[in-house]
């Protein structure tokens, strides 16, 4: 039996690296049992997991595992018998986060060891590769790329058929293809999965699209934020070469490839092309002026090609399975699998990939069990900074490119953020502004000057100080950036400010006209304050309050004092007899 | 050199330079390994680089500040990230904020006077599901609340004071 730990950066972050730990101090008693690990399983709320396997079959799935469980999954294990950790096993309803998906990008994330080439391999790794350079002529992988419908799941959608082919058709001998693992959307976590999970699957793709476009030089561009994701692709990397799968002449054939990783430095803006290229040349991450495109002159001024991790880790199935499997799933017009990180006000969060056509309702409510602590849905966030909040009413919009669009909030790279009531609306417009603010990388002044003039007026509406004509302000200077701004951060800026005066206008009027946040978020518009009938005098807010803000003496009513509170909620949320009303 | 104040040892990174210095593109790589060395990017090791690699302070200087892992003065003891990803913000990552704001009584960016702790908020750890987050020398903590977070800071302040 075989006893598999979950080990993806949100895992161990639960405590998994404890529980493996724990459980390898403890094997050497137990006769029959080994010990390994896997990557992220994508069902993020039951971390830390452990899996026991008899041979390639899932014998027992255990969630929320602790360290002091170890020795009972051990006894588990040996014994074959589950009755002592019954308490342990996922519930059935848990399953169907997974039954419910349809997974061609993440297919081995969370079942193989991703340390392991062999793993991979046994899992059918590396057979396209095989495939493509044992006959397949570059036109030949284009045209199934074409057919698949493949589009780039960084964000912007475009076909990858037609990047592949203008590399392609690129003159130079010297060409290069780069793979952008910059994730820079807070709340979008996709990408660093596959990494750490199943690195293989991204160099096979990347492979792939080195021999299509003729480029003897790869390049992964991986967030310094993700050091497990660049300790892995490293290991793969080597492995890789071990086996010739990388190198000179890969598999006896005349085709030859290098790949590298280039480690970033943290800058949003990165994520857009040719500033990725200007920071791997080692320079500040600024765009370039477009044309001429990456295609005809990228890195060091080379044809080169830029795809997302995602787009790259569904080629190896599309050349096996081929473009009509691909293209057999999705709407007329976006194919395939997208995956999605689930975050926020959701009861059950993780990664979650299903076909296109599915709607928001089928993601938030089939899969994701509905809002947490049974609150009412308001919205979800899509595409982060670059997209926008899709409210209720539109929650059975179907999930395509085109479809998303309409809403003004756009697929993006797949964070789906959920809110509740609790949120306010102006003041989440007003946190991606923060956002686009700092990251604006200075180069053209729409974007440099209108975020940040948009980010004041956004300030002063969640301060109780905004002004009448603030909206319309507001939605002037967003047309004027998306018209103006250089690239794809500046241009897609002011989609959340946009989309939220859209559906949640009367939000924003009752910050201006009536100082008042309809969510009880803005801290410069709600108080706190202790209702004296309620409160039993037990003074636990006293002795937990940061700011000392509260007085009172024991079995008496307790007072805040208003000028010291810093409004950080600990009261409400601690006061066992709900005597702290938000006002 | 830049001014006679600072005076970082200067041999720690002949090994990054001798590897790094005549290969084009590779600045970011040899301020990542540079920052590794000393903690931070002393501002005379900035013009040694400059000089080393046949460029110029204000460009190196312009790629230290670019980024944000970079960081021009030396951190605390311990180095709070605070996440303010979508999720965080969406499940009360200011709220957290603030009470460690008022706890140690710095600001985002800044190290307490015992050289103890930096806050620093950060865009995204990618540990959404265990939102809010923060991360404190590569150790993550989830789930916070404000009393949580302080707990924690108490405990590692603990911690220092037994090991002096």
């Amino acid at each position: 039996m075989k006893v598999i730990v979950g080990q993806g950066s949100c895992g161990i972050a639960a405590g998994a690296q404890k529980v493996y730990n724990a459980i390898e101090d403890k094997i050497s008693a137990f006769s029959g049992v080994t010990l390994g690990v896997t990557g992220c399983i994508g069902m993020c709320y039951l971390e830390p997991i452990v899996d026991l396997y008899e041979g390639e079959e899932l014998f027992a799935r255990f969630v929320r595992v602790k360290a002091e469980d170890a020795e009972r999954i051990l006894n588990a294990a040996q014994a074959m018998c589950l009755d002592d950790v019954a308490d342990l096993l996922i519930e059935d309803e848990d399953k169907a986060f997974l039954s419910q998906q349809t997974r061609i990008a993440l297919r081995n994330c969370g079942i193989i060891d991703p340390t392991s080439i062999e793993a991979y391999i046994a899992a059918g790794g590396y057979e396209a590769i095989k495939k493509v350079l044992s006959g397949m002529t570059q036109e030949d992988v284009i045209e199934v790329i074409k057919v698949s419908g493949l589009a780039g799941r960084g964000g912007a959608g475009f076909p990858t058929w037609f990047k592949w082919n203008a590399a392609k058709e690129s003159k130079g001998d010297e060409k290069y293809l780069i793979c952008n693992a910059d994730e820079g959307d807070p709340g979008a976590f996709m990408d660093r999965a596959v990494i750490e999970s199943d690195p293989h699957t991204l160099i096979e793709g990347m492979l792939i699209g080195a021999y299509t476009i003729g480029a003897k030089e790869a390049v992964v561009y991986v967030r310094a934020e993700y050091p497990l994701a660049i300790k892995r692709l490293q290991n793969a990397i080597d492995e890789a070469k071990a086996k010739n799968l990388l190198g000179k002449n890969i598999l006896g054939t005349d085709f030859s490839c290098e790949m590298r990783i280039k480690a970033g430095a943290g800058a949003f803006v990165c994520g857009e092309e040719t500033a990725l290229i200007e920071s791997l040349e080692g320079e500040r991450g600024m765009p370039r002026l477009k044309p001429p495109f990456p295609a005809q002159c990228g890195y060091w001024q080379k044809p080169s090609n830029i795809n997302n991790v995602e787009t790259f880790a569904n080629v190896a199935w599309i050349i096996n399975n081929g473009g009509e499997a691909f293209a057999a799933m999705g709407t007329e017009n976006s194919k395939g699998t997208k995956v999605f990180a689930l975050t926020g006000k959701i009861k059950k969060g993780g990664l979650v990939e299903i076909p296109m056509g599915k709607t928001l309702r089928d993601v938030i409510y089939g899969i994701g069990g509905g809002i947490k602590n049974d609150a009412e849905f308001k919205a979800v966030q899509m595409g982060g900074p670059s997209g926008g909040c899709i409210p209720k009413e539109l929650l059975d919009t179907v999930i395509d490119y085109k479809a998303l669009g309409a809403t003004g909030a756009i697929m993006g790279s797949g964070g789906m953020v959920v809110m509740d009531s609790s949120t306010c609306m102006p003041a989440m417009a007003k946190f991606f502004l923060d956002f686009t603010a700092k990251e604006s990388c200075g180069k053209c002044v729409p974007c440099r000057i209108g975020t940040k003039r948009m980010l004041e007026i956004l300030t002063r509406i969640c301060n109780g100080e905004g002004k009448e004509g603030d909206i319309e302000l507001l939605e002037e200077l967003c047309l004027a950036i998306k018209d103006g701004a250089l690239c794809g951060l500046g241009q897609t800026a002011p989609n959340p400010v946009l989309t939220t005066i859209r559906y949640f206008r009367n939000e924003y009027e009752a910050h201006i006209n009536q100082k008042k946040c309809p969510a009880k978020e803005c801290s410069n518009l709600i108080t706190y304050e202790i209702n004296s009938d309620k409160c039993k005098g037990c003074t636990l807010c006293a002795k937990k309050c940061p700011a000392s803000a509260i007085s009172g003496e024991l079995k008496k009513a307790h007072v805040i004092d208003q000028s010291a509170c810093i409004k950080c909620g600990q009261c409400v949320t601690l006061c066992k007899f709900g005597a702290i009303s938000t006002n | 050199m830049c001014c006679n104040h600072c005076k970082s040892d200067l041999t720690l990174i002949e090994g990054v330079l001798k590897e790094y210095a005549d290969q084009k593109g590779s600045l970011i790589t040899i301020l990542q390994k540079t920052q590794d060395i000393y903690g931070y990017l002393p501002i005379d090791v900035i013009y040694h680089i400059a000089e080393r690699t046949g460029s110029t302070p204000a460009r190196v200087l312009g790629v230290a500040t670019f980024y944000a892992q970079f960081r021009l003065q030396p951190i605390g003891k311990y180095l709070i990230m605070l996440c303010q990803g979508t999720a965080c913000h969406v499940n009360g990552s200011e709220r957290i904020e603030a009470a460690i704001k008022q706890e140690l009584g710095i600001e985002d960016g800044e190290t307490t006077a015992d050289g103890l702790f930096t806050l620093k908020n950060v865009a995204c750890l990618g540990c959404c599901s265990l939102s809010p987050v923060m991360m404190i020398n590569d150790e993550t903590y989830g789930s916070l609340t404000p009393d949580k977070a302080i707990g924690i800071l108490n405990e590692l302040r603990a911690k220092a004071e037994e090991s002096k």
